[in-house]
């Protein structure tokens, strides 16, 4: 009995790093949860009641049946007191109910979420790519060289990419290869036109994705390549490496097998989290580049005050941004045993 | 008698520790490179305007002019100076930089110090709300405040700024300490009975001054690039002349279309970026400076 206890005890004992994470990752959602409750308690009390008149009015029923369903479909009844109103809250979250528009019947979070987010995953995932394969490369390439003209060149470039914010970049590559040359549509994800041919389509939504996700690209790399530096070079300065030298294995060789792959493990973490940052900052990407993806969604029905698809949207986006989160410290801690005795 | 002490001999610390930062500074070339360049927008926001005497009446006769001897980069779209405007928008600009990193680095460095000094409970209950913080989606709960609030003046924005931008450098500052308390001499310190004030201020101070001031810098670099960004969603209000809103109104007049317009868009990009360039030198070549480690390779 005692050696099962002491079995458990030390089970929660090395296993410490991840609950300490998953409590955090728990109060913030909480706390994230409690804001969007907060934006809704701050509506006057007759937003319910206008928008029951309205189904009343569209359904032909009467007013209480037409309150009932708009409480349930709001998610929210100003009638109850404030821990049940919020406890109700919770479970229409739950019950995957993030939020429905309230002027439009048809339209609710999860429709703006089903019809959106596949462009922002498009764009970000696609730059996240090719920022991630460049930057790296160049990354282990200076920490090669370093002092050599390789290493001044890269960081020269480094230095200029990572001084321009990425939608001021945005903002000049759109108004030169937009505006004054042309080769690039200015706004929207594709062309109507070419909605029924399948390869038409293809091409149409990869010409307007293009300059976004080569300003994503271009403003990610140096980031990358500093990270991917930093890391070789402490590989670098390991005996497994200088035994290696030693032995004369041709530096390919070492690069290759030695190198890379060890100074790429810190930064597959960083994959998450980039991704993260990515969502969080798709609001103003997307809407200097008028491309319709969740971030520019969420600031067009902020525009418009519809407040239970911005609390849905907005629960959405912070959920996704905390999960990766999670996602990354948990993966750090498996990958690395230091970071968990800390 | 001896709080007065500590506090003189706190100050002649920092005077020293001042001056070996300065020839730090002078020996690293491309710190000496970012300092000049940060000198020189601290200047023109202090005194440019008496230079280059800024004029804010509009006139349509004159919008969108092609750069010349009178207007060294033309006009924008209501007939203005764009080079006044946007020396005369260089105090605006550096005002919010800098209170906001004055306010990120002083929560951060109180935070972290007490965590990573007191250690135990503290220490864990800090933690955990600056990981807290830390993993909160900043952008989405930026947006939703501007539903509420309108942000007004320039200490808001600094204020609403800085509270998402302490929680990483106050994690640092503690690592720091922690490290810091266990070596040698604050050890003795501690066995000889020197109070808490004076190993607090005179002997872990001057040791992270030089971390202080590069996360001070890249604060106010960051500062910029977020202020802009609220200014380009239209989260917070902005003087016509701050670089942002030259931008933003730029975009909003259509500028886009109009070739003898892009003079607008371009030069307060070009601006940022020469501000966020001597920023970056400025922070590195202090960072190689400081850090052995880096200095030798």
């Amino acid at each position: 009995m005692t050696i099962a206890l002491g079995k458990i005890k030390s089970f929660f004992y090395k296993t410490k790093y991840f609950w300490t994470k998953l409590l955090v990752t728990l109060l913030t959602l909480f706390i994230v949860a409690v804001l969007s409750f907060v934006l809704i308690k701050s509506l006057p009390g007759d937003v319910v009641h206008n928008y029951a008149v309205n189904l009343q009015n569209t359904l032909k029923v009467s007013y209480e049946e037409a309150y009932e369903t708009a409480t349930r479909l709001l998610n929210y009844d100003p009638e109850q007191n404030i821990a049940a109103a919020f406890v109700s809250y919770l479970g229409g979250l739950f019950r995957g109910n993030l939020g429905q528009s309230m002027y439009m019947d048809n339209v609710t979070a999860n429709t703006i979420i089903r019809d959106y987010l596949p462009w922002t995953l498009l764009v970000s995932s696609v730059s996240l790519f090719f920022s991630f394969l460049i930057g790296t490369a160049m990354g282990v390439r200076m920490a090669r060289n370093r002092n050599g003209a390789t290493d001044t060149v890269c960081t020269g470039i480094i230095t200029v990419t990572s001084s321009i914010p990425d939608y001021l970049l945005g903002v000049i590559l759109l108004m030169f290869f937009g505006s004054v040359l042309g080769i690039f549509p200015t706004y929207g994800a594709y062309d109507l036109a070419t909605k029924g041919d399948t390869w038409k389509f293809i091409l149409s939504v990869l010409h307007h994705a293009a300059l976004p996700i080569i300003t994503y690209t271009i403003s990610q790399i140096g980031g990358w390549a500093l990270m991917a530096k930093g890391s070789a070079v402490s590989v670098l300065g390991d005996d497994y490496v200088n035994a290696a030298v030693m032995r004369g294995l041709p530096p390919r060789l070492i690069e290759r097998k030695y190198l890379k792959r060890n100074a790429m493990l810190p930064l597959v973490t960083s994959l998450v989290i980039s991704l993260a940052y990515l969502f969080g900052g798709s609001a103003v990407m997307e809407s200097v580049f008028a491309y319709p993806g969740i971030g520019r969604a969420f600031t067009t029905y902020i525009g418009k005050r519809d407040y239970f698809v911005i609390q849905g949207l907005f629960l959405f986006l912070s959920f996704f941004i905390i999960i990766a989160n999670l996602v990354a410290d948990v993966l750090c801690g498996l990958l690395d045993p230091r970071i968990r005795e800390r | 008698m001896k709080p007065l002490k500590a506090a003189g001999s706190f100050f002649a610390d920092l005077w020293k520790s001042f001056r070996t930062f300065c020839s730090m500074i002078y020996s690293n070339k491309k710190a000496f490179a970012g300092a000049i360049i940060l000198l020189v927008f601290v200047f023109l926001a202090l005194f440019g305007r008496l230079i280059f005497p800024y004029d804010d009446t509009t006139s349509f006769a004159d919008m969108y002019k092609q750069p010349s001897w009178e207007h060294w980069l033309g006009t924008d779209g209501m007939g203005r100076d764009l080079f006044d405007m946007i020396i005369y928008g260089t105090r605006d600009v550096m005002t919010i930089a800098f209170l906001t990193a004055l306010i990120t680095v002083s929560i951060g460095v109180i935070v972290g110090m007490v965590a990573g000094y007191a250690g135990g409970w503290t220490d864990k209950i800090i933690g955990m709300v600056t990981n807290v913080f830390m993993s909160l989606p900043t952008f989405p709960i930026l947006l939703i405040l501007s539903m509420f609030i309108t942000i007004k003046d320039n200490f808001t924005l600094a204020v609403i700024l800085s509270v998402f931008s302490w929680p990483g450098l106050a994690r640092a500052v503690r690592s720091q300490i922690i490290s810091l308390k266990e070596r040698d001499f604050i050890q003795i310190c501690k066995v000889m009975g020197v109070g808490r004030g004076h190993i607090v201020f005179s002997e872990l101070m001057p040791n992270i001054m030089s971390f202080i001031a590069i996360n001070f810098i890249s604060s106010m670099k960051n500062a910029i690039t977020a202020s802009v960004g609220m200014m380009t969603l239209g989260l917070a209000l902005f003087e016509p002349t701050n670089w942002g809103g030259i931008i933003v109104s730029a975009r909003n007049s259509g500028a886009f279309a109009i070739p003898a317009a892009q003079l607008s868009i371009v030069a307060p990009v070009v601006t940022i970026m020469i501000f966020q360039i001597g920023a970056i030198l400025f922070s590195n070549g202090l960072d190689e400076a400081f850090n052995p480690r880096l200095r030798k390779n």
